[in-house]
């Protein structure tokens, strides 16, 4: 199936329709997908790098399998997590540009109240988003079905632009989607941030 | 079981919210003596919760939640109504079943549960109003007890449908007249704790959740019952302080004054056989505890001195 339609920093609109039934399709393993094309890993590497480099608050969203310390191989990815933020966090221009990490603990509804400064909930990341005036994020460590509601709602009602770190098969909402994340993946994600530091024009 | 079930991986542990990292460090999962007088001094599996101001169900929901025995190894099944506003906010796992569905996703739930950790005691406790209990699901609630299902079933009793604007229920009493139902109720409250009785439940209690001792006394008491020997069902009087044209401040002496000897809410208990000689067994062996705990207590002061 071929389609021209392409998955891009929104607000697209309120209900934007998911990115498959607009024949958007996975990634193979070793492959990834820049808003909808299926692109090597090395290339999405490059791009996602560019855009942290290129964004006035990239920020990185762990999720529960990450956060919560389930297993050996969680921990790992929670330390390749903090090694991608704190290299944005260096190479970044702390005077135009500012990184955060900011947490999704867990999926419940938190309403009527979310502090959108410390933590993101998948129901309403669109306020995490607007308050802290974040234009690229990724997301790592959030179940596939929550990830996708998130990626839905960001791209529907904001400009951000979305990376998933999806440890299955990668989401065809994220505006670039890598697959089978491992925390050696992360941490190449971080080794292109450096690589790049510096060929980036920063926002204005 | 305890709170080495759960931990926050180290190098992300500065940004998690307070909340989880009390949660992790001072929630009192894993505690054999946990309960109500924890409220205040431990971290709470519910701290803030989205109910009106003063209701009685938002008491019961602490002292449940500081009286389950296994918190991290419980799941509660509720049902739509003021409990499923609450659910999101409780740091239990939790499921949320369609309207009287409850009682046959517990037993779904309890069964999966019992084949996938074998070696593992896993509790499971249906929570819902009286609609869902006695209405609605009232085929799931009975069909439960019949098949000998072990979980306790807990019916948050305000006597009508609150959370749409106060229509009739089954448990409603007779004669009642509220905002949905202008001509008053013209039958009898139904009376669940005794078809629960005649229907296989091996603990049943009505009461009120004014006592927050016997609260716990008996959500400890239905659970330990259901895990060894099979269904159990507490009927709790959780008033609708906006139903029933109550102020915020009112709910407790509500509660009070329906659980007066002739009133429709006077504690009422009934035990069957094999669970009696459970609780028996299980208060001896408390019993036994303390007296270890304090003869330990006089020798260390002993060597102290």
């Amino acid at each position: 199936m071929t389609t021209t339609y392409k998955v891009m920093p929104g607000p697209e609109h309120f209900l934007p329709p998911s990115a498959s039934s607009m024949g958007i399709r996975l990634p193979d393993p070793g492959q990834a997908h820049i808003h909808g094309a299926i692109v090597s890993e090395e290339e999405a590497m490059e791009q996602a790098a560019r855009e942290f480099l290129a964004a006035k608050v990239p920020t990185v969203f762990p999720g529960p399998l990450v956060l919560w310390a389930w297993n050996e191989k969680a921990a790992k990815k929670a330390k390749a997590v903090r090694h991608l933020y704190e290299t944005i966090k260096e190479c970044v221009d702390p005077k135009l540009q500012q990184a955060m990490l900011i947490p999704m603990p867990d999926y419940r509804p938190k309403y009527p109240k979310i502090n959108p400064e410390i933590e993101i909930n998948p129901n309403h990341p669109n306020l995490t988003i607007w308050h802290n005036k974040i234009d690229a994020c990724m997301f790592v460590g959030v179940h596939c079905h929550q990830a996708n509601l998130s990626l839905k709602i960001i791209r529907g009602g904001t400009s951000c632009y979305t990376v998933a770190m999806c440890a299955q098969a990668g989401h065809e909402d994220a505006m670039l989607s890598f697959r089978d994340a491992t925390a050696e993946k992360i941490g190449r994600l971080a080794d292109w941030v450096k690589k790049l530091k510096g060929t980036v024009p920063p926002p204005e | 079981m305890s709170k080495e079930r759960i931990k926050i991986a180290e190098e992300l542990y500065d940004i998690m919210p307070a909340e989880y990292q009390d949660l992790v460090k001072r929630a009192t999962y894993g505690n054999e003596q946990r309960g109500w007088k924890d409220i205040g001094n431990a971290k709470e599996l519910i701290e803030e919760h989205s109910l009106c101001a003063g209701c009685p169900e938002s008491m019961a929901f602490r002292y449940i939640l500081a009286s389950l025995p296994n918190p991290e190894d419980t799941v509660m099944v509720g049902s739509t109504g003021c409990t499923s506003l609450v659910f999101p906010h409780v740091a239990v796992h939790n499921i949320h079943s369609l309207f009287g569905n409850q009682n046959a996703i517990a037993s779904g739930l309890k069964r999966a549960l019992s084949v996938r950790f074998p070696d593992r005691v896993k509790d499971v406790v249906v929570l819902a109003g009286d609609g869902a209990t006695v209405d609605i699901g009232l085929d799931m609630t009975l069909q439960a007890w019949f098949r000998q299902e072990k979980f306790t079933t807990i019916c948050f009793d305000n006597e009508l449908y609150a959370n749409t604007g106060g229509q009739e229920s089954g448990l409603m009493q007779k004669g009642f007249v509220a905002k949905m139902a202008p001509v008053g109720k013209s039958f009898e409250k139904v009376r669940l704790p005794e078809i629960a009785r005649e229907s296989g439940c091996h603990y049943v209690v009505n009461c009120t959740v004014s006592k927050p001792n016997l609260v716990e006394k008996v959500i400890k008491n239905a659970i330990n019952v259901a895990r060894e020997i099979g269904p159990t069902y507490l009927q709790m009087y959780t008033p609708c302080i906006l139903e029933i044209g109550k102020n915020s401040m009112e709910g407790l002496q509500e509660m009070r004054d329906s659980e007066k000897p002739s009133e429709r809410f006077a504690y009422k208990e009934f035990v069957s056989e094999p669970a009696k000689e459970l609780l028996a067994e299980m208060a001896a062996k408390e019993k036994e505890r303390k007296a270890e705990a304090k003869r330990q207590l006089a020798s260390q002061t002993v060597a102290v001195g």
